[in-house]
């Protein structure tokens, strides 16, 4: 058996910074390849509504589910500190300001990179893997404009909306629990929320959020499924990296975001 | 232009290099006009790389691909969209696009290069699929196809254009009796019927060599040997009959290289 | 038929998002529908603002007549400026009217509170409160509640 050397070993990790560079570059060239260029979005408008659909709709359950119980579970855990103050009437605003500012674009972030972003990486590798994207260029159609263009935009268009989806029935969920069943005033609820969350502050941010989280997590998903070794086994690789890549991107530009965003205090 | 018209198909001095390697070097290959033509060779020896070659997929690093008069590396990139409507390829899988039903997926490069009015398509599709011998499955989705089935739709969707030259990938892998039959027919009749040129990668000895009209047999990144089946049965060069022939042991050897046997039993293991 | 169930399918979401961002907006961040053109300005300074913050309220009898826009520090008099933008409707405060800073409840939040004076004049655009009272400071609360008992005692 060899045994590895140091210098072996720091070859190996010089030789894997090199790869993740060339990997960068080689996504980012796919990336421009498939947005501009002439083309447009192959397969025409027909397509990104079908994308749409799969991509987006059928998504919906597993966010709507999630966000109401995230919002009941936050309503409930904060109104058991907050009684600790006396301040029950704050647990409006603070379920509202969580969700909008963080859980709601990060958390259908992850759940959309686990749901729709692994399908789109194995639906992309599986065609590679039985030529279909072989077959798409010789009949002279670019496979990155017929087949990955549609699901991008499908993707920068869905998670935004899903966010948006997830923050009002999460805020409902948490309403639901604190007044019906907890006792919180129904008014003070609101009217704390109203007044301490701000469209352009809160509202806004979390959609810029949302939208570049979309970003990230769509490139991620169909570069992965292009990428991938023309294999069953090369596509299950692919699917696992499509969802761990984009949960640390994810996270890691929330941090980042969140800091530019509200890290002025 | 300066292609010989006896020929469909020619590769002059192509060099195509994965990174540092060489797959071909230096290779020659003329494929004869309204011919059957069969590339063989054992395994991992480029075969399907040569077919991407001439389908215009790959980018030789040296030589020229002639295909149908136009030298394809230097074409732009619309002349080689239009290029594309005289090649037809039937790739090992069959490669349909699972989210058409048959009439769709043939008449796809139909609605792609051309703007034939909807009762045209329809035509021509019923015409293609006749032809296969599928027409009944029309209407079918490819997932509640058989495989030979898929490879035949597939085949119906390659000659939707009336192209002149279809590209066979490995046709015969894994097919019973029945449908290789049906396949080998197929692939004469249709070039006999239509005039058109047949290249047919395949490394299955007995089944190319019984259609083709020609052959190749490559290896080592390049050409072993070119003929009629039957000069390349009646070959001298060692590599070529070990292929021809089946040999286990031979140029390429039986046993992956290792330390002497002696020396394994009785030393440490 | 199939793809009629997609169109609608794509179409409720898209709407479905829409609505989300149209109830996010106004119920849940109370954005309202009054352009910011009806409010006139207001400036009053304070020796303490302590807890007051940008987009508090501004109430009259306990009626939100507008919000805090602005809070700096005056270098000259080295106290707090806070700038109040009120409703135009609300034209008619006295310019003797008093800004006191204070809590809405125990623990809550704090705001400013008008009340009127008795004078003629009128408060106008760009206009300053005079009368202020500051912050209530937990601190100095306690510290003065402390100092009564003890000179209670001592007498």
């Amino acid at each position: 058996m060899r045994r590895k050397s140091l210098l072996d070993r720091v070859a190996l990790l010089g030789h894997g910074a090199i790869e993740i560079v060339t990997i960068l570059g080689r996504s980012g060239l796919f990336l421009v390849h498939a947005l501009l260029g002439r083309g447009g979005i192959g397969g025409g408008f027909q397509l990104l509504i079908k994308q749409l659909y799969s991509v987006g709709v059928l998504s919906l359950a597993i966010i709507v589910v999630s966000g109401i119980f995230i919002g009941m579970v936050l309503s409930l855990q904060g109104f058991n500190i907050l009684t600790k103050y006396g301040s029950e009437q704050a647990v409006g605003q603070m379920v509202a300001l969580t969700l909008l500012r963080e859980l709601g674009p990060v958390v259908t972030a992850l759940l959309f990179a686990g749901r729709a972003g692994s399908a789109l990486t194995a639906e992309i590798g599986n065609m590679k893997s039985t030529e279909q994207l072989s077959s798409l260029e010789m009949i002279g159609v670019d496979p990155l404009k017929y087949i990955v263009a549609p699901r991008l935009w499908a993707g920068f268009i869905s998670l935004p909306l899903l966010s948006l989806i997830f923050n009002v029935v999460g805020i409902w969920g948490g309403s639901w629990v604190a007044i019906d069943w907890l006792g919180v005033y129904e008014g003070s609820f609101w009217a704390n929320m109203q007044n301490s969350v701000s469209f352009t502050d809160d509202v806004a941010n979390g959609v810029i959020k949302s939208i570049v989280f979309a970003f990230v997590v769509s490139w991620i998903a169909v570069f992965q499924g292009y990428d991938c070794e023309p294999t069953s086994e090369g596509i299950s690789r692919a699917t696992t990296k499509t969802v761990v890549y984009s949960s640390l991107a994810v996270l890691g530009l929330d941090f980042i975001l969140t800091a530019l965003m509200f890290g002025d205090f | 232009m300066s292609a010989d018209n006896a020929y469909a198909i020619e590769l002059k001095g192509v060099t195509f290099k994965r990174g540092t390697r060489s797959i071909f070097n230096n290779v020659d290959i003329q494929i004869p006009k309204g011919k059957v033509t069969g590339i063989m060779g054992p395994s991992g020896s480029g075969k399907t790389t040569l077919l991407r070659l001439m389908g215009a997929q790959l980018r030789p690093s040296h030589g020229e691909v002639w295909v149908n008069g136009q030298n394809l590396p230097n074409l732009s990139r619309s002349d080689l969209f239009d290029a594309r409507k005289q090649m037809g390829v039937l790739f090992q899988s069959g490669a349909l696009f699972t989210d058409l039903d048959v009439f769709e997926n043939v008449a796809f490069p139909l609605r792609v290069h051309t703007e034939l009015p909807e009762e045209m398509i329809r035509d021509i599709v019923l015409l293609k699929l006749q032809a296969v011998g599928l027409r009944g499955a029309i209407e079918l989705m490819p997932d509640e196809l058989s495989g030979g089935m898929k490879r035949r739709v597939a085949l119906a969707r390659a000659i939707a254009l009336d192209p002149q030259v279809l590209m066979y990938d490995e046709p015969f892998v894994g097919q019973d009796p029945i449908a290789m039959g049906v396949l080998v027919r197929l692939i004469r009749l249709l070039n006999d019927a239509l005039g058109i040129t047949s290249v047919v990668v395949s490394h299955d000895l007995a089944e190319t060599a019984s259609i083709a009209d020609y052959l190749y047999v490559v290896g080592d990144g390049q050409v072993l040997g070119q003929g009629s089946p039957q000069d390349l049965m009646n070959s001298d060069n060692p590599r070529l009959r070990q292929f021809m022939t089946g040999d286990p042991d031979g140029p390429v050897p039986f046993h992956y290289p290792a330390p002497d046997y002696r020396e394994d039993l009785l030393g440490k293991r | 038929m199939q793809n009629r169930t997609i169109e609608t399918g794509v179409g409720l979401f898209l709407l479905a998002g829409m609505l989300a961002l149209l109830l996010l907006a106004l119920r849940v961040s109370g954005l309202s529908a009054t352009p910011t053109n009806d409010t006139y300005k207001l400036y009053a300074y304070f020796d303490n603002i302590a807890g007051l913050t940008v987009r508090a309220k501004v109430s009259m009898a306990g009626v939100t007549i507008g919000k805090v826009t602005a809070i700096d520090l005056d270098r000259e008099t080295f106290t707090g400026k806070v700038t109040m933008e009120v409703q135009k409707s609300v034209n008619n405060l006295p310019s003797d009217s008093t800004a006191s800073i204070l809590t809405a409840g125990l623990l809550g939040e704090k705001y400013v509170g008008i009340s009127v004076g008795g004078d003629q004049a009128l408060l106008k655009e760009g206009g300053t409160i005079h009368d202020t009272q500051s912050s209530l400071v937990l601190e100095d609360l306690i510290g003065k509640f402390l100092l009564n008992t003890v000179s209670k005692d001592a007498k």
